[in-house]
């Protein structure tokens, strides 16, 4: 009777095991999480990474004076290994005084016009990815904490239904993919979950560092979209749902991804 | 501007195997790819690759347009003397870049 009764508990230890390995894909975790050793350990290794190349350039262009107010970041903001640690994970946010979310790019060109004085870089340029990764590098491994602003609420809300909402030819939202089929396999590669934790990111099909628009667009244009205009408030939604979704992931950025 | 991230230890022991890795920004454009004209991109490269220990070279590599963007190169060496290792890239139009790094070996 007795040996009965511990077959049956080792049997129910087996059944749990396994149902936990089933779910071990739909568990919460980083795309880094899918990726093969030699990348994860190409992400870690801070002389391998290429997306350091983008941090180093963007401490430099950190200290340079620009714009008409000849004023560098570092003129107000000082070190930023103390004084931006923990921006990267809060945004996108309200700036004061304004009553729309922007991210952490359109916090860089806010600051620039405002206060340097200086024309807004344009996106996706070596400029502005350079100087958000060496800001993003600041909070590595920091998890990301959305701020608290009720503000937020009906633009997180907006973002969540943009996430869930079916378009392009292919009539996919991106729930379906990054939420119903993650973790399966899309062309032989695995489907990831889609946290914004590692940008940007140096993605090795691009061969050079990309911003979360980017990464969005890309998705877009896959399930045969019309991408949103560069300067759509639609990125800004959609990044403020996944940074809510993802809230307490620890950011990787500059993360690699093939 | 040159943007390049080398890794070598800072002190080693006489006859220890070091590993050096350097990595530089480099787009190693083909020369095979359309761009949005239509016209081949024209190629521009780094082609060679070398290191020198106090002056003697180390090590050497031809770099082809398979090599991705920014490349990475990773080799050994045996510690024999303190000293600086230089490191030279050199491509297409023009391209020079150059840099160094001291190491104490006790």
């Amino acid at each position: 009777m007795r040996r009965v009764r511990i077959g049956l508990g080792l049997a129910s230890i087996f059944a749990a095991s396994f149902a936990a390995a089933q779910s071990g894909d739909s568990s919460r975790h980083s795309g880094y999480q899918d990726m093969g050793p030699a990348l994860q350990k190409m992400q870690d290794d801070d002389s391998a990474n290429p997306g350091m190349l983008f941090v180093q350039a963007g401490e430099a262009l950190w200290n340079q004076r620009t714009g008409a107010a000849n004023k560098a970041c570092a003129d107000c903001h000082r070190a930023a290994a103390a004084t931006m640690k923990g921006v990267a994970v809060r945004y996108p946010a309200i700036p004061p005084g304004t009553a729309k979310p922007v991210d952490l790019e359109g916090r860089i060109n806010l600051c620039r016009t405002a206060n340097q004085k200086a024309e807004p870089l344009a996106g996706e340029s070596r400029e502005l990815l350079a100087l958000t990764a060496y800001l993003a590098r600041q909070s590595r491994g920091l998890p990301i904490a959305p701020p608290d602003d009720p503000r937020l609420g009906p633009f997180r809300e907006q973002g969540a239904e943009l996430y869930k909402r079916r378009q392009g030819q292919l009539n996919l939202a991106c729930a379906t993919c990054h939420d119903a089929n993650a973790g399966k396999k899309l062309a032989g590669v695995t489907i990831p979950q889609a946290h914004p934790d590692g940008y940007p990111v140096y993605r090795l099909e691009w061969q050079s560092l990309g911003s979360l628009k980017r990464r969005l667009r890309n998705c877009l244009v896959g399930i045969r979209a019309e991408a949103y205009a560069y300067d759509a408030p639609e990125y800004v939604l959609l990044e403020l749902y996944l940074m809510d979704r993802a809230k307490g992931m620890k950011l990787e950025a500059p993360g690699v991804r093939p | 501007m040159v943007n390049v991230l080398i890794n070598v230890p800072k002190t080693a022991k006489r006859g220890d195997v070091v590993e050096i890795k350097a990595l530089i920004l480099h787009p190693m454009e083909t020369g095979f790819r359309p761009g949005t004209n239509g016209r081949i991109i024209p190629r521009n490269i780094v082609e060679r690759f070398s290191a020198t220990w106090n002056g003697t070279e180390i090590f050497r590599m031809t770099m082809t347009p398979a090599i991705a963007a920014n490349p990475f190169v990773s080799f050994f060496a045996v510690a024999n003397e303190s000293g600086t290792i230089g490191f030279r890239w050199s491509g297409d139009e023009g391209f020079l870049a150059e840099e160094s790094v001291t190491i104490t070996v006790a």
